[in-house]
């Protein structure tokens, strides 16, 4: 798996389940803001079920600098390519 | 739905699906609700969210109030307005080596320590006395876990080790809850322990969010939190169910004969299920039941406790069903013989298809998979926390005995002409009197834990006991009950609340191992004795159904009330005057005049 749009797919049941949205759909552009109940709560447990689905740990810098969808699914590819 | 089993699902499952999850676990009916502050020195959403999951998974409806990041001094002594207003039941506070302040500085010597200790002594004393006397409510503190290291392994030992000073700490924490029952101990350094701290310690969402652990670490916590709330509302287990062949002893007993079972010292088999004999015992001893369920010939099963080195003999089981009978139907005649509810009951098989057939016919009872290595079979039970104790008092101690002088009464039953004779036979003598300090905790025991003979169900803590007995506006009484077999301890209690000239009974409990003894008739001729004392004129009963208090329906009207007006559903109201009330009190000595005021 090394397409970013891939990866925004994978993300997606994620998602879904931790915001309750059955019919939730990610765009590189969805961001905490443009997205329903996306609140500070549910940003921690988003993290911690993205890392245990790509079998990774985002640093402290990496998390900072995300902006929205599009950047965390390029910022995994990244990581993967490792 | 309510007996989903979150027990496979990790942190972060349950994270991830926590909101249907919880959707369908509200759906469950009979959930009982608990509301519940949990007051942190660190973020605790997270803990939250996983507290609610595992406490309806336990059968509660929690509701809850958090304190913002670090306020809990601030919200138990500054400014404790919002939680009163929210009323909690209960109150959590949960703290981590992060929140102490005065751990010792790198040139303190040993006197400087020791004043650090009491500083912090005094600031979580200040909260819990404040939680105490402005809130009224149980409180629950943890300890605190092992802190980073500063000086490696003489961390432990030094006057400026943050180990040593979080070990005195915590010792200092268990004194004080050793002499306030009102305030209980989470281990949290024991859950810590489990874990590890490589794993427990989450750097990175400490710095992100201000939680300090993992979320395992926190599931953890939610778990064993869990278990200390169901202990005070009386749900902990009080039945331990075993097989026997290869769960008891190594073999097949109707197979191999009693001589060449695994038991003993003999082999490291043979030495792994008299562990787990131990442990059984160990678990008797303080209060739990032990009975078997096995598919055996029953002469050939008894004889296994004949072996030499068997720790366990068949007086140490409350009940013993060796048959051929399904082991669902066994385990229900248990429960009815030692009348209590399947829900109280833990079974452990090492036969997975037993296991599932329980399970499935019996959701109350708890079947922990506990696999085919005896070796871990004490562990996995810990690790389920079924019979977490918050006291033990002497009733504890002697339980199995009670319940086996029980046997003895039942079998005197049958040699007497009618029920009256036999019960004179007993030479029953009770003690009723008003709510005595050094009953509080067992009577707060019983009113957690007594499910059937429980005319409204209602649950108060230890503060409320406390504040009850010392209100003018109510009468409570509680009874001991001593006859020929021997003590049976404080069995039953009463608490009514006085409005102008009536009573309103809002709570009368008793226990059910003194069933069908007239108790009832005793404690009603204290109750009525002591509302005449204090010009009550009117008693009203109040009968709440529950799924379990079937047995009480007819209460009321066998002690001659009147039918009052009907309620909702299930809930009845009973009047009796006391202008003209007789005693009736017919086979019950009542020892030492009852003074009640």
């Amino acid at each position: 798996m090394s397409n970013r749009d891939e990866i925004i797919t994978e993300l997606e049941p994620i998602f879904r389940d931790v915001l309750d949205q059955p019919n939730l759909k990610l765009t590189p552009e969805s961001n905490a803001s443009n997205v329903e109940d996306w609140d500070s709560l549910a940003h921690v447990t988003l993290v911690g079920a993205v890392e245990r689905r790509f079998k990774l740990r985002f640093t402290l810098a990496e998390l900072q600098s995300l902006k929205n969808i599009g950047d965390m699914a390029s910022l995994i590819q990244r990581k993967l390519a490792k | 739905m309510r007996k989903m089993k979150l027990a496979t699902y990790s942190a972060i499952d349950l994270l991830q699906k926590k909101k249907r999850l919880c959707r369908e676990l509200r759906s469950g009916a009979g959930l009982r609700p608990i509301r519940v502050a949990v007051l942190g020195g660190t973020t605790t959403s997270e803990l939250v969210d996983l507290l609610e999951l595992v406490l309806l998974a336990r059968g509660f409806d929690p509701a809850f109030y958090q304190s913002e990041y670090n306020r809990f001094f601030e919200d138990a002594v500054l400014e404790p307005d919002k939680l009163q207003a929210f009323q909690p039941d209960l109150v959590y506070v949960h703290t981590h080596y992060k929140n102490i302040r005065h751990f010792p500085k790198i040139s303190d010597g040993e006197s400087a320590f020791q004043a650090s200790l009491e500083a912090e002594l005094d600031r979580f004393g200040a909260v819990w006395s404040c939680l105490h006397n402005v809130v009224g409510s149980q409180v629950i503190q943890n300890n605190f876990e092992h802190p980073p290291a500063l000086l490696g392994n003489h961390d432990a030992v030094l006057s400026v080790g943050p180990v040593r000073f979080v070990n005195e700490l915590n010792l200092e924490f268990s004194k004080r809850a050793a002499n306030d029952s009102r305030l209980l101990i989470q281990d949290l350094n024991s859950v810590a322990a489990r874990i590890g701290l490589d794993h427990w310690f989450d750097w990175n969402r400490w710095y992100s969010y201000k939680i300090l652990t993992t979320p395992e670490a926190s599931l953890a916590i939610a778990r064993s939190l869990a278990a200390i709330i169901s202990a005070l509302r009386g749900a902990s287990k009080k039945c331990l169910v075993l097989d026997l062949d290869n769960t008891l002893w190594g073999g097949v007993i109707g197979d191999d004969g009693v001589e060449k079972i695994q038991i003993g010292k003999e082999t490291a088999l043979a030495e792994a299920y008299t562990a787990f004999q131990e442990y059984c015992l160990s678990l008797r001893n303080r209060g739990v039941l032990l009975a078997v369920c096995s598919k055996n010939n029953e002469d050939i099963a008894k004889s296994g406790f004949a072996h030499p080195c068997s720790i366990l003999k068949l007086e140490h089981f409350s009940a013993f069903r060796a048959n051929w009978d399904p082991k669902h139907d066994n385990l229900r005649s248990i429960a009815l013989e030692l009348n209590l509810g399947l829900d109280s009951f833990v079974f452990v098989d090492d036969n997975p298809a037993e296991r599932a057939i329980v399970a499935a016919q019996l959701p109350e009872v708890e079947v922990p998979n506990v696999g085919d290595e005896i070796a871990l079979y004490p562990s996995i039970i810990q690790a389920g926390r079924y019979f977490e104790a918050l006291s033990l008092s002497p009733e504890d101690l002697s339980r199995a005995e009670l319940y086996e002088k029980n046997a003895l009464r039942s079998a005197s039953q049958s040699k007497f002409a009618d029920y009256g004779e036999y019960l004179d036979s007993l030479e029953m003598a009770a003690e009723i009197e008003p709510f005595k300090p050094v009953y509080y905790d067992r009577i707060t025991q019983l009113i957690n834990k007594t499910n059937q003979y429980n005319l409204t169900t209602r649950r108060y803590t230890l503060a409320e006991v406390e504040m009850i007995a010392r209100d003018p506006d109510y009468v409570a009484i509680s009874g001991k009950l001593i006859d020929t077999f021997g003590d049976n301890g404080l069995i039953s209690a009463i608490i009514g609340r006085r409005i102008g000239r009536e009573l309103h009974v809002d709570l009368w409990i008793m226990s059910c191992r003194v069933l069908k003894r007239e108790i009832e008739f005793a404690m009603l001729d204290a109750l009525v004795q002591s509302c005449r004392d204090k010009g009550i004129s009117q008693i009203i009963g109040h009968y709440i159904a529950s799924p379990k208090n079937g047995i009480v329906a007819d209460h009321y009207q066998t002690l001659g009330f009147y039918p009052g007006a009907q309620e909702e559903q299930g809930c009845s109201t009973w009047l009796m005057s006391l202008e003209d009330y007789v005693p009736k009190t017919r086979h019950i000595r009542i020892c030492q005049p009852v003074s009640l005021g």
